[in-house]
């Protein structure tokens, strides 16, 4: 557990990114896409962060290269594609819980809306 | 694009191979998205982008490093604190001996504009550099163009009353544009003018600032208070910034010249006591200034041919006085300092190379996973670098502590204040010199690395380190070895010089002699019967303290703080005295009767000045031995009569030669008077204000009593420079003991750690052998014949680094030859010792190793195999 709770809080960067590999492998490109799309274009990462990130994750253990390709019409040859890891997606939970638990202290203090 | 891939190399090599080909495919997607004012606004933010995360991927990588730095020093702390310590070494003698170098060579003076200023000097047959006389220098003055002022000054030290005891203060005498010319106004106050600097002016005083922190405790309310000096009211009108000194750091306040015509007579034309300093037009080189006072210094010549008869002008920088010894010597203590750094950084080289290869499989292990090469030389470069910082701040530590040590090598006679310290400028030196050094020696195992994953290194079993490197660090030992020798070979010519020096006889004998200055307050005792009185009262109570033998008067002792006094002599009668030259000169010294016995000075020929040598006598003399040789080589010259300090003197005594101008210097022969025999308010420069005491027990516990008989006699007189007369001597060689200790230092630090570099190569050549010697030990090979193994490779060590060794330290010797006092750079026995140490060094390092090679047991060793 300590591991986990070493790592957070978590860069957005790298939320995002776990966040967009939860549903599958995906490219660097990919990646951005996924994130602009769900955050409605209010967030592009830059490739440089988005590597400078990914470098980071990969040795913290959050994410490995993978060498499963896509169907191979999918696949660029050019591409590396990451896939979250099991420390990866536990500590996606982690920070998750410790949003939670922030917005829920939050919303006791009234500082945010009270879900119906 | 090309703009892009240029960026991209902001990042580290090992990023960019990983992640550049992704990135730039990125790009180009949004470049092509962009349109009008968008393409400028993606530039832009890529750049602002690709600079912040670089530096972070930067950043990233170094804490990785030094935490993996951390990790590896932590595992081998032996070799870590080796390390350290060598670096703090080399670091520390170097930063040390730049805070002296800077500090008196580099430094610009602390003036404004200092490169303008310049130090102007008579010149005269014999004597290169002699002070100006003042007709000469007000002529110069109004003559010369390539000056927007000069200005004069000269010592003038003064006596201090009407403030609780006596006080001598260290003074100078200055015309009112001296600090004009230098460019520097009092901190508070008004500077002198020239209403202060004309004869008849009321006296003023300007006080140099820390003479005002102590002895008015900074009080501003200072200016206009009146000070009693040398008996005549002085009023303060200002006080110096602090850092302010001139012409030395010693001066505590300044006075005016005050000159009248008198001062500027003709007759006056051979009085040379003045220091000049002028400021050069803008534009105006030193060249053409000289090339003008020379015109002027000829006409001068021309229109006094007798009084200014072979005079010329010498123009110099005034950062450039500084003695060509003392230029020398600090030169040759960097030289030293970066010989020490030399052999640090060559013993750190060689110890990495060996962790290198001792680490060769953890480094193919890495090469191997895919860590790139760039990647283990950035990680080599920041283990050296770490070392590096480590021992840099211990050595700037040692530094520290050393540098009182190291600023007893600081001439005093420099405008700039006493001491160095490691202030910016030298820390700024350390940081640069531990990078480089940090660098340098990380060097070498990152070529070794350099040479691509090396894939031997996950073989088991490996042998030898492999010839290239073991030549490389068989040569970096080598230099170690040639460097320490040298060193040890400069530092054994200097301590042979200091014995030299102190071997020197200079004329009397310093041991149980108690020295100390006064001076006379003139006015009252302008009378020589005056003054007698005073000599004869305080030696008769001298001479009855309990283990005085004897006690006696004299101008200005030898070897002292003032070591000039010259006057023209005259042995036939045609005395003409206008004319200077070295050839028709004796030093003058007005003495009362026991001087000589009391310093041990031996009476060849005739007899010592007595007490019935009064003025209504027979003036006498008595002549040193040199005179004798000079004037009458081979003729009796008691009763013979010279023309000397304005009377007809018959010589009645021939003393050894003192050397009064210093145990290095040649001096002039000396002509000794009787302190009786000169008339009332003459030659008062030369009366004697200098007692010697000798004593059968210690000096220093004499000195209560004899400052007691002192004060009763004349309660205004200051008594200072109390020493003993070996205390003199030892300050006379005090610059040269000083530098021998410090290269001493240096010689044993160099000599440690060349021995640590032969141990620590023989150890590992052994280690790499092992096989072998039990193979050979097996095969029937003696103690004896192991033994000689390593003992031979490491005595070949050190004849290889033995030769160039001498060598370099013969061609040091010959450049500081002018420090070495008559001993030869090829000093044989310096450099017999020197081989001779070297040889011991070699001999201790090869110790261990060959103790370790002595107990392979062949059965071990090759089941090892």
């Amino acid at each position: 557990m300590g591991e986990i709770d070493d790592l957070l809080p978590l860069p957005s960067a790298t939320f995002h990114i776990l966040i967009a590999l939860a549903d599958g492998d995906r490219h660097g490109y990919a990646i951005i896409q996924d994130v602009e799309v769900r955050t409605g274009g209010e967030l592009t990462l830059s490739a440089g962060t988005l590597y400078r990130s990914i470098q980071r994750m990969l040795e913290q253990g959050l994410l490995v290269e993978t060498r499963d390709r896509p169907a191979p019409e999918d696949d660029d040859e050019r591409r590396r594609y990451y896939r979250i890891t099991p420390l990866g997606t536990a500590v996606a939970k982690a920070e998750a819980k410790r949003l939670t638990d922030l917005i829920r202290m939050a919303r006791a203090a009234g500082f945010a809306p009270r879900r119906a | 694009m090309r703009l892009y891939n240029l960026l991209l190399r902001l990042y580290p090599a090992a990023f960019r191979n990983e992640y550049g080909e992704e990135m730039r495919p990125l790009f180009a997607r949004r470049r092509r998205q962009a349109k009008g004012f968008g393409v400028l606004a993606l530039w832009l933010n890529t750049v602002g982008e690709i600079v912040s995360n670089s530096w972070l991927v930067h950043v990233d990588l170094l804490r990785q490093d030094l935490g993996f730095t951390a990790r590896v020093l932590r595992r081998s702390p032996g070799f870590a604190v080796t390390a350290i310590f060598i670096v703090a070494l080399g670091i520390g003698a170097t930063t040390a001996a730049f805070s002296v170098t800077d500090f008196v060579l580099i430094r610009q003076l602390p003036f404004p504009e200092p490169e303008r200023l310049v130090k102007l000097w008579e010149t005269t047959p014999g004597y290169p550099w002699m002070e100006l006389s003042p007709p000469n220098y007000r002529d110069w003055k109004e003559a010369a163009k390539s000056f927007t002022s000069i200005g004069a000054y000269t010592f003038n030290d003064v006596t201090m009353t009407g403030a609780g005891e006596a006080q001598r203060l260290t003074g100078t005498s200055v015309s009112a544009d001296l600090f004009p010319t230098l460019g520097v106004a009092p901190a508070i106050g008004r500077p002198f003018t020239g209403d202060d600097d004309r004869q008849g002016a009321p006296g003023t005083v300007i006080l140099a600032f820390g003479f005002w922190q102590s002895q008015f405790a900074a009080d501003p309310n200072v200016l206009g208070r009146s000070l009693m000096l040398d008996g005549a009211p002085y009023t303060v009108i200002g006080v110096m910034p602090r850092g302010f000194h001139f012409p030395a750091s010693d001066v505590q306040v300044w006075t005016t010249n005050r000159y009248g015509p008198g001062n500027y007579a003709d007759s006056e034309r051979a009085d040379n006591y003045l220091e000049s300093v002028g400021r050069l037009r803008d534009g105006v080189t030193l060249g053409q200034a000289q090339t003008e006072l020379n015109t002027i210094a000829a006409r001068l010549e021309r229109q006094y041919p007798k009084e200014n008869k072979g005079t010329g002008a010498v123009v110099n920088s005034l950062g450039e006085e500084i003695s060509d010894r003392s230029r020398l010597l600090l030169l040759a203590l960097s030289g030293a300092a970066a010989c020490v750094l030399l052999i640090a950084c060559a013993n750190l080289a060689n110890l990495l190379l060996a962790r290198a290869l001792g680490r060769r499989r953890e480094l193919a292990l890495r090469a191997a996973m895919g860590a790139g090469r760039e990647r283990l030389v950035r990680q080599l470069m920041t283990e050296s670098l770490v070392l590096a910082t480590a021992g840099g701040a211990l050595g700037v530590g040692i530094a520290m502590i050393s540098v009182p040590l190291f600023a007893q090598l600081v001439p005093a006679s420099l405008p700039i204040a006493g001491s160095p310290s490691i202030d910016l400028r030298v820390l700024v030196f350390a940081v640069v010199v531990i990078v480089v050094t940090g660098l340098s020696f990380g060097l070498a195992p990152v070529l070794r690395v350099g040479g691509g994953p090396d894939l031997n290194g996950l073989r088991e079993g490996l042998r030898s380190g492999g010839g290239r490197k073991e030549r490389l660090r068989s040569a970096l030992v080598v230099v170690e070895i040639a460097a320490s020798v040298a060193l040890l070979v400069s530092a054994g010519l200097l301590i042979r010089a200091l014995d030299t020096v102190r071997g020197i006889d200079p004329g009397f004998n310093p041991y149980g002699v108690l020295t100390l200055r006064t001076e006379l307050p003139i006015p009252e005792y302008r009378t020589v019967a005056a003054r007698d009185a005073f000599y004869t009262r305080v030696r008769r109570e001298v001479e009855a303290l309990p283990g005085v033998t004897s006690a006696g008067f004299i101008s200005y002792l030898p070897i002292s703080s003032f070591r000039g006094g010259i006057w023209p002599v005259s042995v036939r009668g045609e005395i003409d005295l206008g004319i200077r030259s070295a050839n028709n000169v004796a030093s003058l010294r007005f003495v009362t009767p026991g001087y000589f016995k009391t310093m041990g000075i031996p009476v060849k020929r005739g007899r010592d000045i007595s007490d019935a040598d009064t003025r209504d006598r027979q003036l006498v003399a008595v002549v040193s031995e040199s005179f004798v040789k000079r004037y009458w080589p081979d003729e009796d010259p008691i009763g013979r009569h010279i023309n000397f300090a304005l009377g007809e003197r018959e010589v009645v005594g021939v003393v050894g030669d003192v050397r009064f101008r210093g145990l290095e210097r040649a001096s002039e022969p000396q002509v000794y008077l009787s302190s009786a025999q000169v008339n009332d308010g003459a030659i008062l420069f030369y009366a004697p204000r200098a007692l010697a005491v000798r004593t059968a027990g210690s000096p220093s516990d004499l000195v209560p009593a004899v400052r007691q008989i002192i004060r009763r006699a004349e309660p205004k007189l200051p008594i200072f420079e109390v020493q003993t007369l070996e205390e003199m001597m030892d300050h006379e060689t005090a610059s040269r003991a000083v530098q021998a200790r410090v290269l001493v230092g240096f010689a044993a630090i160099a000599f440690a750690l060349a021995a640590v570099g032969i141990h620590g190569l023989l150890s590992f050549a052994v280690s790499q052998r092992v096989t072998e010697i039990g193979v050979r030990r097996a095969l029937g090979a003696q103690s004896s014949d192991v033994l000689l193994l390593v003992l031979l490779r490491g005595l070949a060590l050190a004849a290889a680094g033995v030769v160039p060794g001498a060598l370099a330290a013969y061609l040091a010797g010959r450049s500081m030859e002018a420090l070495l006092a008559g001993v030869a750079p090829a000093d044989p026995l310096t450099l017999s010792s020197a081989v001779a140490l070297s040889l011991v060094m070699t001999l201790l390092g090869t110790l261990a190793p060959t103790r370790r090679a002595l107990r392979v047991d062949p059965i071990t060793a090759l089941r090892a195999e």
